[in-house]
């Protein structure tokens, strides 16, 4: 990737904001492609219900795996639901599982990461014991543990793909918070007499941001691919709410001659939308963290 | 590694025992009709699940001292039987997943780095970020498709891999023409993040002073190349693989019910929708266990590579 221009231009604030832009796209254009997708999938949430064109919920036995034409444009599944229809619904879906996972779940790693490395000690052995046990699962098999105890539908898949998440999360941070511990201003405030957690959500927490947020935009696209497969499986998300793991179920083999555009589109969908919080993860780090610039 | 693995046991007993139901209350109850609490209770008492969760954890641990480690709340059958029937299936797609992927990898990774910010260069980043962003499952989905559709296309006859699993050594071409398709499913995103992580490796290391002395006496591009840098980026990509070796088998879950393979992954998904937690709790301790030995292999082979790193 071409060199970024670190160096901030006062002149850069005064020009107009379409000229921004376009500095934006000229020096990241993957990350502004990123940027597009999250964009895109943010308004199909929002305006979902003007937008798309027929109820996702609405099964019709005339229009019954009816292919693409103008009235369908994705085409329709096998209960005649349109398929363009569930894919912008299903975007809801996608971004509230995967935002609200991410958000609860590098949150938590923040906190338990900045505390951890603040306290050290015998509370940082424990919680970095911990986290290596949860570490040793695989992503994927920890969120089924989880729905195995919880059972399937929405909030529980989120609580468990936002398990996984905390320690990753917690790692990372504790080590940029044990950098800012040895910085003299966290000395200060403790001579100052402020309480342990004043000093961590207050001086420590909001210099540890830059990782924090770089985790928080890869976590929503895997946490997106992850409730896609838990759907998939048949343990996420559950009918009739429109997900896009659960429009794949059923199969390749059932409609691969009679309708292909079933399993096609969807998959597409996913990929497009873990694709663009991937770049826009991407970016993000070269912006906020140079050091760790991807070369 | 052991303490872990003592975490790891503790953790996954409990969590399964967490919420109220059962393997008892799935197959009694889950018929829908009436059933008698007194033969649940009789269920739970013959599976163990009424003593005291203290008693039921000691038996668990002990298991593995005595190599008795229960028998499947669902089937009755021996947990180490029912794994062993499905193991040889799901590590050897790991194993071919892993061949795939670095065969891929190592090469798109070292052009992308040694033509860097040429159309090659795009070319092979574009495929390795759609490979971590595609699911393996929609891939394996279209995989099947393209198979479907293309044998249609061409021979007039769809044709579709067997289903039933043959051991390599009695049917080579049958196990291969079964398993090579779920293999590369799994092993495109596996071989995606290897390629990324080269790309970089490899780069970093063309940097160095030395790689820079050896051109300046004139040494060839090539041996540059494969003597000096290629294996000096070797760490951090066998880091990458070690890992995502171990995450494999989470992925194997989702492609083995793409590819209907009866292995572990599906075993765990089906243990799971049981709440078989006999069987769900040796699962996951296997697949701990296996990326747990993974790391430790992997440090291994570093020392070996890299004469500085001692393990006192």
């Amino acid at each position: 990737m071409a060199a970024i221009d670190q160096t901030i231009d006062i002149g850069d604030l005064q020009k107009p904001w379409y000229a921004r832009l376009f500095e934006m796209v000229r020096h990241q254009p993957l990350g502004s492609a990123g940027a597009l997708v999250v964009l895109l999938m943010v308004l199909a949430t929002i305006f979902a219900n003007f937008i798309s064109p027929y109820d996702p919920e609405a099964a019709s036995w005339k229009h019954q795996l009816s292919p693409p034409d103008a009235n369908f444009w994705l085409g329709t599944d096998a209960f005649g639901r349109d398929i363009l229809t569930r894919i912008i619904f299903g975007a809801r879906t996608a971004l509230f599982v995967g935002f609200t996972a991410a958000f609860v779940g590098a949150t938590s790693g923040l906190v338990l990461g900045v505390a951890s490395a603040y306290f050290g000690g015998r509370f940082d052995i424990i919680v970095q014991r911990l986290v290596d046990i949860v570490m040793a699962f695989p992503l994927i098999v920890l969120a089924l543990a989880v729905v195995a105890t919880l059972g399937a539908g929405t909030v529980n898949v989120i609580i468990a793909i936002t398990i996984p998440f905390i320690p990753q999360c917690a790692r990372v941070v504790r080590s940029s918070a044990l950098a800012i511990r040895e910085i003299p201003y966290v000395d200060a405030a403790r001579a100052l007499g402020f309480g342990h957690f004043r000093i961590i959500m207050r001086h420590m927490v909001p210099n540890v941001m830059a990782p924090y947020l770089i985790m928080l935009t890869t976590f929503v696209g895997q946490a997106i691919l992850l409730e896609a497969s838990l759907s998939y499986l048949g343990m996420g998300v559950q009918e009739p709410t429109p997900a896009w793991g659960l429009m794949l179920q059923g199969g390749a083999e059932e409609f691969a001659e009679s309708a292909p555009w079933v399993p096609i589109f969807p998959g597409l969908a996913i990929t497009l939308a873990v694709f663009g919080f991937n770049l826009f993860g991407d970016a993000l780090r070269d912006v906020l963290d140079p050091r760790l610039r991807s070369r | 590694m052991l303490p872990t693995l003592v975490g790891a046991a503790i953790l996954v007993f409990f969590l399964l025992r967490a919420i109220p139901g059962d393997v008892c209350e799935v197959r009694l109850a889950g018929s829908g009709l009436y059933v008698d609490e007194a033969e649940i209770e009789l269920c739970r008492e013959k599976l163990g699940l009424a003593k005291p969760l203290i008693a039921q954890f000691f038996d668990f641990i002990t298991g593995y001292f005595t190599w008795d480690l229960g028998d499947s709340m669902w089937t009755g059958k021996p947990v180490t039987e029912e794994i062993g029937i499905r193991f040889p299936l799901s590590l050897q797609v790991a194993i071919m997943a892993t061949v795939v992927a670095v065969v891929f990898a190592i090469p798109l990774g070292a052009i992308s780095a040694i033509k860097q910010d040429t159309w090659i260069d795009y070319a092979v980043r574009t495929f390795s970020i759609a490979g971590i962003a595609m699911p393996s499952f929609w891939l394996g989905i279209l995989i099947i498709l393209g198979l479907l559709i293309g044998t249609q296309h061409f021979f007039g006859t769809p044709w579709m891999p067997p289903i039933d699993y043959v051991p390599l050594y009695e049917d080579p071409l049958r196990n291969l023409s079964q398993l090579i398709w779920p293999a590369v499913a799994t092993g495109y995103r596996y071989s995606a993040v290897a390629t990324r992580m080269t790309r970089s490796a490899l780069l970093e290391v063309l940097r160095e002073d030395y790689i820079r002395t050896a051109r300046a006496k004139g040494m060839i591009e090539k041996i540059i190349i494969n003597r000096h840098a290629l294996k000096n980026s070797m760490l951090p990509v066998l880091t990458i693989i070690g890992i995502e070796f171990a995450f494999l088998m989470g992925g194997l879950v989702v492609t083995e019910q793409v590819f209907n393979l009866n292995g572990i992954g599906k075993l765990f998904v089906e243990s799971v929708q049981a709440q078989d937690f006999a069987m769900t709790q040796q699962l996951v301790m296997l697949v701990v266990l296996i990326a747990l030995l993974t790391n430790f292999v992997v440090d291994l082979i570093y020392a070996w590579l890299d004469p500085r790193i001692r393990y006192g």
